[in-house]
């Protein structure tokens, strides 16, 4: 990295991890066709500093980011990776930046000031994700949000330099593409307000369901639900499956060559969603009242759903009914013409 | 006399800083800290015990996988169940497939970019390493990382993505593999085996596995060029740069073992010190936080009664990390562990040679690589599509139950008590708190803390790069540390 030509015509990235698990850093080095690096050289992307990517450690790494909060480095992209951890008693103690000797939260909030544009990786930094469930220990929340509530570290009214609020690449992992693809239409000037959603996500993969391109779809169809794990039903009456409410491209776009979570057999537990971590029941299975699932999908009227689920399981074919509870096809489709007669 | 704090330590996974005092331009006493706390164990009490299927995982994006395999073993240990085989079979590959990255992850990006630093370039080596590890330039990176990703399609197949699976459950594992599907896993493990033949080791892996000695390590490495194998390139350099009498320890070696199979686990549990094989009792397990920026416990402690509290007065004390101890005494972990409890002739004559040190640490990492996948294509070809994959499980309303397995970097464990059907106390001991504990209530330093004594820090070197090259021998993974 040669510091002197940073920004000369380029577009530059720094990213930090603050309080997460890393993953979506690891999420990112999944990148392929082409690889990581090469993706981002191709979009004119300098990365001035990523914490498993660039050389640069200890003192030379604090220079940098010196430089980027005195401006004396015009800094493009803030990618901040993980909840900020603002606790204890609002000190942000809880992480401290090595070597530094200052909260992390600190950091975040003054690099925020520079930025030309920031961006939340993973629910995480979106919403307070998975380390603010329950009595949320460390006081974790978002760069903008605390979980579905406006605010968090930078508050409702904060927007970068850009002219963007804070961009929120939600899910626990993000895919990588959702984060090389919006850097992409970033340093490409190709990237708008009307691209984010009203959670403040990216609407390349938000304004899809899960539920889009679900392998399981004829099950569903059908109410021919999965019981157990590894059957191949649909798991949304029974294995805790949001994903008719969950807002990303999962089965649209392939995870490590061809994965998903359903794909992998289990439920999609809305991981690019405010709150997630709290759904109130037990992940891997449905509540339900009277026999009801309580969670249907989102935009669709509940009678309605009900009058539909119950006549498509009068219709239900056996070889739904029987594949759905089984963990390999025993019944293929057949063709009545063909049939004997 | 002088003190510095180094940090941040980047290419290490987490947050790291480490406070050295030094003397003539040498380490002379070390301290370890792990800057973040993020509470995991105080948000799982209460939750449901299967939640925890959601939770640890997150503990960590780089053994995420680790993770889920000890919580999901130590609930089957719960539920009082066996795995239909096929679900152990899926389970260890996506395992192993894990594991595998993370020591490929750890050598291209991780350690081998700080020999690429412009100041070893007088070095006959330098530019074959500076062309091809040489941080976001290096010509090797960009295939390394598409070889990665298209060895992980294997975790796209059977564990639906990574990190942060559910694929790995009590019973087994939830995704079925249809006959012609292990044909795309042998494809799979083909490929990767193609690049690490090619690129890593310049030689078959039946070849690199059956080496036996350091003399046939050495013999072999001076077989052929450097500039076709990365492992050659490693050990021409080391031998250079004497890495062999860096960082060295000296302390007990343990592992979990890991990968079960119908008779014996691949890699054999136990701990080791000075030629001695014993018996792993995970009784003696205990964690002190007499140096730990945490209350809650004035002894040191077994897990099950293990208590993980942030400290009001965070003057006593130097990390978040606690102090964990077998039978109270300090424990390395890693591959190079892993490998010697099971009984690996090389390893066991690397250490026998030189010890725990950074050379060591490495070839250990490389030489499980091709172990690992041989043992992956032979699971492979044991999956028998018609049979299940999972049974169900049900958990009792108490418990008190533990999960064991290795990650890349070591041993770990979850300890869990259940109440009313509901978790009383999670306690997770993870590789990196062993490998980076601070000191304990005797006041003896961690295995790092040990390791760095000795290693030259020049004044004119303002991070001294050697300690990064310790540092990094462990291949740490700081978020686990402190969950």
């Amino acid at each position: 990295m040669n510091m002197n030509k940073t920004n000369a015509g380029g577009f530059n990235l720094l990213w930090l991890q603050a309080g997460g698990c890393g993953g979506c850093s690891l999420s990112l080095l999944c990148a392929e066709s082409p690889d990581l690096q090469t993706t981002l050289d191709d979009a004119g992307i300098e990365v001035l500093w990523h914490p498993m990517l660039s050389e640069a450690s200890g003192a030379e790494m604090l220079d940098i980011l010196e430089a980027a909060r005195s401006g004396e480095i015009e800094l493009d992209a803030l990618c901040v990776e993980g909840a900020v951890k603002r606790g204890p008693k609002g000190s942000g103690r809880f992480h401290l930046l090595a070597g530094s000797g200052r909260p992390m939260m600190q950091w975040v909030e003054e690099l925020a000031q520079r930025a030309r544009y920031t961006l939340a990786i993973g629910n995480g930094a979106a919403f307070g994700g998975i380390t603010s469930s329950g009595g949320n220990p460390t006081d974790a929340c978002g760069l903008q949000y605390s979980g579905e509530r406006r605010g968090g570290l930078l508050g409702p009214e904060y927007r970068s330099s850009g002219g963007l609020p804070v961009i929120n690449i939600a899910g626990c992992p993000i895919h990588p593409d959702w984060v090389t693809e919006t850097l992409a239409q970033l340093a490409m000037g190709d990237f708008h307000d009307a691209q984010l959603d009203a959670l403040g996500r990216p609407r390349s993969y938000s304004d899809h369901l899960v539920h889009h391109g679900c392998p399981r779809n004829e099950f569903y169809e059908f109410k021919a639900s999965a019981c157990e794990h590894s059957q191949l039903g649909c798991m949304m009456e029974h294995m805790g499956c949001l994903g008719t409410q969950a807002h990303a491209d999962c089965n649209l776009r392939a995870w490590n060559g061809g994965g998903s979570c359903v794909k992998g057999g289990y439920a999609c537990i809305n991981c690019t969603e405010p709150g997630f971590q709290d759904p109130g029941h037990r992940f891997q299975e449905t509540p339900k009242i009277a026999g009801i699932p309580i969670g249907l999908p989102s935009d669709m009227p509940k009678a309605w759903f009900v009058a539909l689920a119950s006549l498509s399981k009068a219709a239900t074919p056996k070889r739904l009914r029987d594949n759905a509870l089984s963990d390999h096809i025993i019944e293929p489709p057949r063709n009545r013409q063909r049939e004997p007669k | 006399m002088s003190r510095r704090i180094l940090g941040p330590f980047n290419r290490v996974e987490g947050d790291l800083e480490v406070r050295i005092e030094t003397r003539d331009g040498e380490v002379a006493e070390a301290w370890v800290t792990a800057p973040m706390y993020r509470g995991f164990e105080q948000i799982l009490h209460g939750k449901d015990p299967y939640d925890a299927l959601v939770f640890t995982p997150r503990i960590c994006g780089i053994c995420s996988v680790s993770q889920s395999v000890a919580a999901a073993e130590m609930l089957r240990a719960a539920a009082g169940i066996e795995r239909p085989y096929n679900g152990q079979l899926a389970i260890n590959l996506i395992h192993a497939c894990e594991n595998l990255a993370d020591h490929f992850t750890h050598f291209h990006l991780f350690f081998m970019p700080d020999f690429a630093r412009d100041l070893y370039r007088r070095h006959a080596w330098y530019e074959l390493v500076a062309s091809r590890f040489k941080a976001l330039r290096g010509e090797g990176i960009p295939a390394a990382m598409e070889a990665r990703a298209r060895f992980m399609h294997l975790l796209g197949l059977l564990a639906g993505k990574w990190p942060h699976s559910l694929a790995l459950q009590p019973g087994g594992s939830t995704r079925a593999v249809a006959a012609q599907e292990k044909i795309r896993l042998m494809k799979i493990l083909n490929g990767f085996r193609r690049y690490l033949e090619r690129h890593l080791f310049g030689d078959s892996l039946e070849r690199v596995a059956a080496l036996g000695s350091e003399d046939e390590l050495l013999g072999w490495a001076e077989e052929a060029e450097p500039g076709k194998s990365d492992l050659r390139l490693f050990l021409m350099l080391s031998d250079d740069l004497a890495l062999h009498r860096l960082g060295r320890t000296d302390t007990r070696l343990m592992s979990f073992g890991v990968y079960p199979q119908q008779k014996a686990p691949l890699f054999r549990a136990g701990s080791w010190k000075g030629g001695e094989h014993s018996t792993l009792h995970t009784a003696e397990i205990t964690e002190d936080v007499s140096h730990s920026w945490l209350e809650g416990q004035q002894q040191p402690r077994h897990p099950f009664q293990g208590v993980t509290l942030p400290a009001a007065d965070p003057a006593t004390g130097y990390s978040w990390c606690k102090a964990p101890r077998l039978a109270g005494e300090v424990v390395e972990v890693g591959a190079l562990a892993r490998q010697l409890v099971d009984g690996n002739p090389l390893v066991e004559d690397l250490v026998r040679c030189s010890g725990s040190n950074v050379r060591n640490r490495v070839i250990a990492r490389l030489i499980e690589i091709p172990r690992v996948l041989l043992a992956m294509e032979r699971w492979c070809h044991e999956i028998q599509p018609e049979a299940p994959f999972c049974q169900r499980a049900s958990l009792p309303d108490a418990a008190e139950v533990f999960g064991l397995t290795e990650a890349a970097r070591g041993s770990l464990g979850h300890w869990l008590r259940i109440r009313n059907g509901r978790i009383l106390n999670y306690q997770v001991v993870a590789p990196t708190t062993w490998n980076f504990s601070p000191r304990d209530r005797e006041q003896t330093p961690g295995p790092l803390e040990q390791a760095l004594v000795g290693t030259p820090a020049p004044a004119s070197q303002r991070e001294p790069v050697a300690v990064q090259h310790v540092v990094r021998s462990f291949d740490p993974c700081m978020v686990c540390t402190v969950h």
